[in-house]
């Protein structure tokens, strides 16, 4: 049975406060990973862990990590995403909100990126098709 | 330093889990001296024993090709302290793997007594990834450790072999 939107932010919710310690009100659909909730890069994995236990699903690490895209040459040129480098981005993420990325697609900006609204839209896709 | 905090495989089965003892003794000087007047096996060295214990169930599981780390303790709850004379049994399951980690959980008992309950992840040490290359411990100096913990005596690999060999051990 498909899971409402409802269904799947309170699971996220709870997976991330497990994850990063945070407090459910800090947990918002707009706060980002790293940023607001203070995840590191190791928080990742763990997240992942928790999301795949939670919704039953398989997370592909390249699926939330696209760093092949942002260590390629091609993608790539001095420490900035090209616009071919976006348009790859957005194939493998399409549910992630790249537009504050595109005004300063600087590689380090990257980090900052992903919201919690983000990471329900994507469990959403895995779940819901 | 010796830094080992189990003292004996007593179960192991390939990515199921296993199981050891920790023999609490008051000639450890971390048992005499972390709490004065109050001998106790420090807590964070439970934790320790428990991540010897999963880390190679989980380093196990990837034949020993993995160089694992203990990344993050997601739980740690005490029920009781582990006192001079108690011998605690340390119970670790196999959670979930991934390409670049693992999760375990595990349980402590004192007898018939819950001692702690300790949830671990592991990550994956890659190339480049950290400024050490090759493993993380000598091969033959984990396979002789495995050795004194009766790792061998006890194991039961993937295809269900007792007294298994490792090729990544050699």
């Amino acid at each position: 049975m498909a899971l409402t939107e409802d269904e799947i932010f309170g699971k996220v919710q709870s997976a991330l406060e497990d994850a990063l310690g945070v407090d459910e009100d800090e947990v918002t659909k707009e706060a980002t990973l790293v940023g607001d909730l203070g995840a590191e890069s190791i928080d990742f994995l763990d997240i992942v862990f928790k999301l795949e236990k939670a919704f039953d699903i398989q997370i592909p690490r390249e699926e939330l990590s696209p760093e092949d895209i942002l260590t390629n040459s091609q993608y790539v040129q001095d420490g900035v995403v090209t616009p071919e480098g976006l348009a790859e981005l957005k194939k493998r993420m399409p549910w992630a909100d790249l537009s504050d990325f595109e005004a300063d697609p600087k590689v380090q900006n990257f980090g900052n990126l992903l919201t919690v609204g983000d990471l329900c839209r994507y469990v959403q896709d895995k779940v819901n098709g | 330093m010796r830094w080992f905090w189990i003292d004996r495989f007593t179960e192991f089965v390939s990515g199921s889990h296993a199981r050891g003892i920790k023999n609490v003794c008051l000639d450890e000087e971390v048992v005499d001296e972390y709490c004065p007047g109050f001998p106790m096996l420090p807590p964070t060295l439970i934790i320790e024993g428990m991540a010897q214990l999963g880390g190679i169930l989980v380093a196990e599981h990837f034949e020993f090709d993995k160089r694992v780390v203990l990344a993050k303790v997601g739980k740690a709850t005490f029920h009781l302290p582990a006192v001079n004379g108690d011998q605690l049994i340390y119970d670790v399951r196999l959670d979930a793997v991934q390409p670049n980690g693992g999760t375990v959980v595990s349980t402590s008992h004192c007898g018939d007594r819950l001692q702690a309950e300790i949830d671990l992840m592991f990550a994956f040490l890659e190339p480049g990834q950290v400024p050490v290359d090759g493993p993380l411990f000598d091969p033959p100096d984990l396979r002789s450790m495995l050795q004194i913990m009766k790792f061998f005596s006890v194991a039961v690999d993937a295809r269900g072999n007792r007294f298994p060999d490792y090729e990544k051990l050699h």
